[in-house]
């Protein structure tokens, strides 16, 4: 396979460096700077419309930025000449709305990108999704279809089938927006977990808690630009900024 | 009350028909119960056999074809947008049987082509393009009904666009379109009558043709009343099992 070079080992995770993003008249990036180093946990905030998922989804290229550079481990995303399937397969991400595959079992979603894109063997593939499952507390449910799942567990299905690619970094666009209140926290805990174990993760959320507690960085983002960002704690207690101040006051 | 007097009416209106209709001259011309036990077994062994295996034949073809189309339809290339709108505008828009007609005596006189297995053959292809080119509506729609959140998820995990059509968006495409191409199924059972129009041995009739034969050799439509029971025949116990086969995978939704 070419393409994919072997990344310098020091480079950070992501690297995103004026990027701009146009959907026709409407710039919703506007010169983003951001980096998240190996196994840094990086949370984005923000109003919607902020333009923080796009952001997220420029990092995968699931949005083709209009300009800037993007780079994952080192490596140029956004080189035509790079295999994109590659790289991405390297990137779990979790989305809003689960995007299980409804015509697969809970197990048949961890395993069928195993074995098309790593051409893992259906023995391989099953055990390492098993494993997954139980690391998210859902291995009774593997023969399970998504729709006789709980939108928690759904969710949790889904983050194991993106660990099942044993990716470098994860990302999460708004993991717990479309949940129940009660069913957050079981979600949130397996994010911890995650983190703790020394996982790269790029978290878009309104969960301050989750930031505050678990995250190494804070950016707050308005307006399709990084208004502030640094500690958690800093940013959360003290903003510096009016416009991150007035949106903490309107959600703490 | 008010459903009391429908029921009155409904039963009043199948009295008047039994009433008003002349049972014997039809019981002469429709129930002649000699010439229907002459058309055993050929009736079944090969009308109805051809018929059945003629419509396996396009609709199979048809949906191939079908996929392709819609995938054309659907494709970033603009050439290839272009070639499918105009195939299909063309074949929807043509009567079926002069597209089989075309296919049968047109196409292989001016392109000097022989179609494969003969006339019954060329009448098959002409049949084949035609639901094609009704099936890649379905088929798109059915693509398009899927969320787009679904590629984006198969995207992300690494696989590939062709992939994510053959492993994720398809399966989940045809599920929401079993109603509708059971329908085009069951046109196409009846289509098969228009073959005729292509030619035929006494070997390739299908229900139609071959009881039309019987009927002009008997001067006698007993032969078109089983053709009617038969297609009846199939086509009920194909819809029904077809719904079973949607609430079963409802459940499993």
């Amino acid at each position: 396979m070419t393409g994919v070079q072997e990344a310098p080992t020091d480079a950070p995770a992501i690297e995103v460096a004026g990027l701009y993003k146009r959907f026709g008249e409407l710039e919703v990036l506007k010169g983003i700077d951001l980096t998240v180093k190996a196994g840094q946990v990086v949370c984005v905030i923000g109003p919607s419309g902020s333009g923080k998922s796009t952001l997220l989804r420029c990092v995968n290229r699931l949005e083709e930025p209009s300009s800037g550079q993007i780079r994952v481990e080192g490596i140029d995303i956004l080189d035509p000449e790079i295999d994109l399937d590659k790289v991405r397969a390297r990137i779990g991400m979790v989305f809003q709305q689960f995007n299980l595959f409804p015509h697969l079992t809970v197990l048949s979603n961890l395993t069928i990108a195993q074995r098309r894109v790593l051409g893992r063997g259906k023995t391989e593939a099953s055990e390492v999704a098993r494993h997954n499952l139980e690391r998210v507390g859902l291995l009774d449910k593997a023969d399970a279809y998504p729709a006789h799942l709980s939108g928690g567990q759904a969710q949790r299905a889904a983050i194991a089938r993106s660990l099942s690619m044993n990716p470098d970094m994860m990302l999460f666009d708004e993991p717990t927006s479309a949940l129940d209140p009660e069913l957050v926290g079981d979600v949130l805990d397996v994010m911890r977990h995650l983190a703790e174990s020394g996982m790269t993760m790029m978290v878009v959320t309104h969960e301050m808690g989750f930031a505050r507690e678990v995250g190494d960085e804070l950016v707050f983002m308005d307006d399709g630009m990084i208004v502030e960002a640094g500690n958690p704690r800093d940013v959360l207690s003290a903003p510096r900024h009016a416009r991150t101040q007035s949106f903490l006051s309107k959600v703490l | 009350m008010r459903r009391g007097v429908l029921y009155a009416l409904f039963v009043a209106l199948i009295a008047l028909v039994a009433y008003a209709a002349d049972w014997g001259r039809l019981r002469e011309q429709f129930l002649q119960i000699d010439i229907a036990r002459e058309q055993f077994p050929e009736i079944i062994t090969i009308a109805a056999k051809n018929t059945l295996l003629f419509t396996l034949i396009a609709f199979v073809g048809g949906l191939v074809l079908g996929i392709v189309l819609a995938l054309m339809k659907l494709s970033t290339i603009t050439p290839y947008r272009w070639l499918a709108i105009g195939y299909i505008e063309l074949f929807r828009g043509l009567p079926a049987l002069l597209t089989i007609f075309a296919m049968a005596y047109v196409i292989p006189i001016a392109l000097e082509v022989r179609m494969p297995f003969g006339q019954v053959g060329a009448g098959l292809v002409g049949l084949i393009l035609v639901a094609g080119a009704y099936m890649a509506e379905t088929i798109r729609a059915g693509i398009l009904g899927v969320p787009k959140g679904q590629t984006e998820a198969a995207r992300s995990l690494g696989m590939s666009s062709g992939r994510t059509m053959i492993s994720i968006t398809l399966p989940q495409a045809f599920r929401i379109i079993i109603p509708p191409l059971t329908n085009e199924f069951v046109l196409l059972i009846k289509d098969t009558s228009l073959l005729f129009i292509a030619g035929s041995t006494i070997q390739t009739k299908e229900l139609t043709t071959f009881t039309r034969d019987a009927q002009s050799v008997n001067a006698n439509g007993t032969p078109l009343l089983m053709a009617a029971m038969l297609y009846l025949f199939i086509t009920i116990p194909l819809t029904r099992l077809v719904a079973v086969l949607e609430r079963r995978m409802a459940k499993a939704r």
